[in-house]
């Protein structure tokens, strides 16, 4: 039983970087903004947390800054592709190049440091229930955040007008526009949105899953959590599944190599996001009104007002 | 008007050479490194060797080093550059680097070039190598003597001769202490993915081991290791600073001395192409000090790393390979060309190993 319980636990932790960054980037692409740059704020996220929780001894304030960071970076990306309409595919691809190299140089002199952990929740007597105790009220801080964002992001896209009017500028920006809808504004706010995610789930990296700075540690982390976007057709709970599942595929590979049992190609494996991606858009393009109900019509394309 | 410019330019002429006659006074040496600098492990070690260079050579030299170059043709740049710029010799510091630099090599004949790991050389390109295996021989040991279940986990990249090679090394060091150990190997295709590591170390943890090593850069299994109050060796560099209570010893490069000398040969105008090995006796690979063990295991494992550096290979027979068939006779050592090809596990490893 412990080992159920510990494999269960091992998932979370590997599934909780994807879900948190891929749930922003769902919020950005839904408003009709397409940004490449998650692995970027994301590694900015990770270096502004540990270099905080470092420098101040608190891991809670590293994972304040890892959201700022990562919102701050987005805001980089918001000015050029929103008040300067250039390319957002090209921008978002230098996002990603710039905070790569930008983390290093800020964290060169955190490499070789160990850095502070944010600690496991404990609540006496609820955490020790056998089994239960440890996945419902023993994980990391981070854990219950990304749960409660996929509920709120939901409820907020589907729930209320605002994320109505969200959709709405995401399907079709010029009639929003004529409608009065300040698109721009909207956009601005949900870029910033996913960029904190995608630093959190920066700073979740390197204060929860693997407590260290090192460069590019977030090793195409944010690529997944792009493809996740599509795999989950732009909803929610969607990709609430999806970051379980590939994380379950990737932990579950890992102890069938390790108990000596069928050995799977694990080359193969690590090219499932992808390949699962490019399977969920096949399907989707073959059925006309999946694409029309969930793909954001208006998703790339530059918005410059007329008048 | 034309005069002033004309005396401008002159000046701007005169200054520029002033600058390259006193670059020229001191000798230019450059590193090329497949991973950034701040990776805490292979390229972070190669130059820590580049950092003891100019520590000793001091005046004499100046040193510059480009990060992050990928492996394969686009590397020519790289060293193409550095030629140009005036490097008197250059390191290339990774397998991939071989026939780009190779190229390069051609082109510059009055250049030194020196390629580690790989197996092609020149009149003005040296290879050099560290016999990593000697050192995981020794944690093997330790390994055997301070896993309570007799189960060691081992999260390895790809499988390439060095690695493999790795894993013969610690099973025998093992099996010189337990003869009934047993590893568990896990693939995470990444020499590089902290996440995916700690993922690895636990899987393993759960899976029964209680002791883990690693051939990828990272110190992620390692804190996985100190989080759940087991053991564990470090890779590249000394990582006690992250597992004060796990780290058995860790295995690390130490190239500075190798490149010192290098360096200096060139000042002294003896440098020749070779092709070199180096080991625990050369002291290009280093134990970090023992800890986290009684002492009767760091005396037996204070002995295995003499009896190394004394000149005793581990893959000394007799040693069968894992289907049973003979590897190498009794007392029969196996040659380096052999270790440089290895593609089998040797007899008591429980996995395929990944064609």
């Amino acid at each position: 039983m412990d080992i159920t319980v510990n494999i269960l636990l091992t998932i979370a932790t590997a599934a909780t970087p994807l879900l948190i960054a891929a749930i922003g980037e769902l919020v950005v692409e839904r408003s009709g903004v397409l940004n490449l740059g998650v692995e970027g704020m994301m590694i900015m996220g990770a270096v502004a947390g540990f270099g905080v929780a470092f420098l101040t001894g608190s891991p809670w304030l590293g994972l304040l800054a890892s959201v700022v960071a990562g919102a701050m970076f987005s805001l980089l990306f918001a000015v050029m592709t929103l008040s300067l309409a250039t390319n957002q595919v090209a921008t978002g691809l230098s996002l990603t190049l710039l905070g790569l190299g930008l983390s290093g140089m800020l964290g060169t002199s955190f490499v070789g440091q160990p850095g502070g952990r944010l600690p496991y929740l404990y609540i006496p007597g609820l955490s020790d229930i056998p089994v239960v105790g440890k996945l419902l009220f023993g994980q990391d801080p981070v854990f219950y955040l990304s749960i409660a964002l996929v509920i709120a992001v939901s409820w907020f896209l589907f729930r209320t007008r605002t994320g109505l009017t969200l959709r709405s500028i995401g399907d079709n920006h010029a009639s929003a526009h004529a409608l009065g809808i300040p698109v721009i504004r909207y956009r601005y706010l949900a870029v910033m949105f996913g960029g904190a995610c995608a630093g959190l789930a920066g700073g979740h990296l390197s204060l929860v899953y693997t407590p260290q700075w090192v460069e590019n540690m977030a090793a195409g982390r944010g690529w997944i959590a792009l493809a996740l976007v599509v795999f989950a057709s732009w909803r929610p709970l969607r990709v609430l599944a999806g970051a379980y599942i590939f994380g379950a595929v990737w932990i579950g590979q890992l102890h069938l190599q390790a108990s000596g049992g069928i050995s799977v190609p694990t080359q193969l494996l690590s090219a499932l996001p992808y390949l699962a991606t490019v399977v969920v858009l096949v399907l989707i393009s073959r059925n006309k009104r999946l694409t029309l109900t969930n793909t954001p019509a208006a998703l790339g394309q530059s918005f410059v007002p007329d008048r | 008007m034309k005069k002033l410019l004309f005396a401008l330019m002159t000046t701007a002429a005169a200054v520029g050479f002033a600058a390259t006659a006193e670059a020229q006074e001191k000798l230019k040496a450059c590193w090329v490194y497949v991973g950034p600098i701040g990776d805490f492990g292979y390229s972070y070690q190669h130059d820590q060797g580049r950092l003891e260079v100019e520590k000793e050579l001091g005046d004499k030299v100046e040193t510059a080093y480009l990060e992050n170059v990928a492996e394969g043709p686009d590397a020519e740049r790289a060293f193409e550059r550095f030629a140009r710029e005036g490097c008197k010799i250059i390191f290339g510091t990774s397998f991939g680097f071989m026939d780009a630099e190779l190229k390069v090599a051609g082109k510059f004949p009055d250049v030194k070039f020196e390629h580690a790991t790989g197996f092609k050389t020149a009149e003005n390109m040296g290879i050099y190598n560290a016999r990593f295996y000697e050192g995981r021989y020794v944690m093997g040991q330790i390994a055997a003597k301070m896993s309570k279940k007799g189960v060691a986990g081992y999260i390895v990249s790809f499988p390439i001769p060095e690695v493999v090679m790795g894993i013969n090394a610690f099973m025998l060091g093992a099996q010189s202490v337990n003869p009934d150990f047993k590893l568990k190997i896990v693939w995470v295709n990444s020499w590089f993915d902290p996440g995916k590591e700690a993922d690895a170390a636990k899987a393993l943890f759960d899976q029964g081991a209680d002791i883990i090593t690693q051939h990828t850069d990272s110190t992620a299994a390692l804190q996985v290791a100190e989080e759940r109050g087991l053991l564990g060796f470090g890779q590249s560099s000394d990582m006690i600073k992250f597992a004060p209570k796990a780290q058995l010893t860790s295995n690390t490069d130490n190239w500075g001395p190798y490149y010192v000398e290098r360096v200096k040969a060139v000042l002294d105008g003896t440098w020749k192409s070779d092709d070199v090995w180096l080991g625990i006796k050369d002291k290009a690979v280093l134990l970090s000090p023992f800890t986290n063990m009684p002492d009767d295991v760091k005396a037996m494992a204070e002995a295995a790393e003499k009896k190394i550096a004394d000149g005793w290979n581990p893959f000394t027979g007799p040693i069968a390979k894992q289907d049973g068939s003979e590897f190498l006779k009794d007392g029969e050592v196996a040659d380096d060309k052999t270790l440089l090809g290895m593609n089998f596990y040797i007899k008591g490893i429980d996995d395929k190993l990944p064609q």
